[in-house]
């Protein structure tokens, strides 16, 4: 195959609105157990790597876009996607 | 009334659905491998609970994802029942066929106990022997329950398609007796023309009163309401 590999990240998390018991529980009962009162908000979220042959950059992120939206990797009532690409 | 019960890699309660419809008279019930599942003549299908794909990416997301939803979203099409139950709801909310999603408790903890539901609408192919307002037990057992509605919920309630809620052994609705945090308490939720049930609570769990705490068999009452409506449907 031809191009090159490209690593694209993709970040799900929760919409804003939606609780996120698993960040709430670092903040409680880690961070500021800890202490540390400067914290005022910790979200968890899913990240997936991907590699990915691609001639240019813009054709790897767009199809792992395409990938996540028709394989639904993220439930769009709950989740916000975002991806991009480290190289 | 012939049952066909779907299972995918990791699904666990498949048994234990099969065990529940031998209470129910006149059942023929086989439990289908997803790679094999053909329409055939089935009055209802269900998805059991358990692990499928093990939960990978999000409970019920890669299931939600095999072709055989195809075949199941075609079965719903012609008006056949779906049932399903935990790890089945999770996968009719991933596949889009039912609304919303199903996220971790609030309590971040996997909660395993009997809790109290609500009927909240009785006149279902799912339902139709319990009495609207009925408090009914069964058990639930799930990491990922919290029902979030994504703005949906005045619509499911106008529809009445909130069939099941988390309630307090009084009747009422209170964060005490909301095990997951869930919009609205919903406990189950139906499609737009009722053939579709999805319930996080496990009725196959709480069929024998000799299992039930309470001596209860709703579980058992939801199966004979499904029975009792495609024997009214032939």
């Amino acid at each position: 195959m031809m191009g090159d590999v490209w690593t694209i990240s993709v970040l799900i998390e929760l919409k804003p609105s939606i609780r996120d018991p698993e960040g709430e529980t670092i903040l409680r009962d880690l961070i500021r157990r800890g202490g540390e009162k400067s914290v005022e908000e910790v979200r968890a979220a899913k990240l997936l790597r991907f590699k990915v042959r691609a001639n240019n950059r813009e054709e790897a992120e767009n199809l792992v876009r395409t990938l996540c939206d028709e394989l639904r990797l993220y439930n769009p009532i709950a989740h916000v996607c975002n991806v991009w690409s480290d190289r | 009334m012939n049952v066909t019960i779907l299972k995918f890699p990791g699904t666990n309660c498949d048994r234990d659905v099969a065990a529940a419809l031998e209470r129910v008279p006149g059942v023929r019930r086989e439990i289908v491998w997803h790679t094999q599942f053909k329409r055939s003549s089935t009055d209802l299908l269900v998805l059991p609970g358990g692990f499928s794909y093990s939960d990978r990416l999000r409970a019920g997301a890669i299931a939600a994802r095999s072709p055989v939803m195809d075949v199941v979203r075609d079965l719903i099409d012609d008006g056949g029942l779906v049932l399903g139950i935990c790890n089945g709801f999770q996968i009719l909310v991933e596949a889009g066929i039912l609304p919303g999603a199903l996220l971790p408790n609030l309590s971040t903890r996997f909660i395993c106990r009997w809790v109290c539901l609500r009927v909240e609408n009785s006149r279902t192919p799912f339902t139709n022997l319990f009495s609207e307002g009925q408090l009914i037990s069964m058990p639930i057992a799930h990491n990922e329950g919290r029902y979030v509605s994504g703005g949906s919920l005045r619509e499911l309630r106008s529809k009445r398609r909130i069939i099941f809620t988390y309630v307090g052994a009084d009747g009422k609705r209170g964060e005490d007796a909301n095990p997951n945090g869930s919009d609205g308490a919903v406990a189950g939720i139906s499609n737009d023309d009722y053939n579709v049930l999805g319930l996080m609570p496990h009725p196959e769990r709480a069929s024998d009163p000799l299992l039930s705490p309470y001596g209860t068999e709703h579980g058992h009452t939801l199966f004979l309401s499904i029975a009792n409506y495609v024997r009214g449907r032939a």
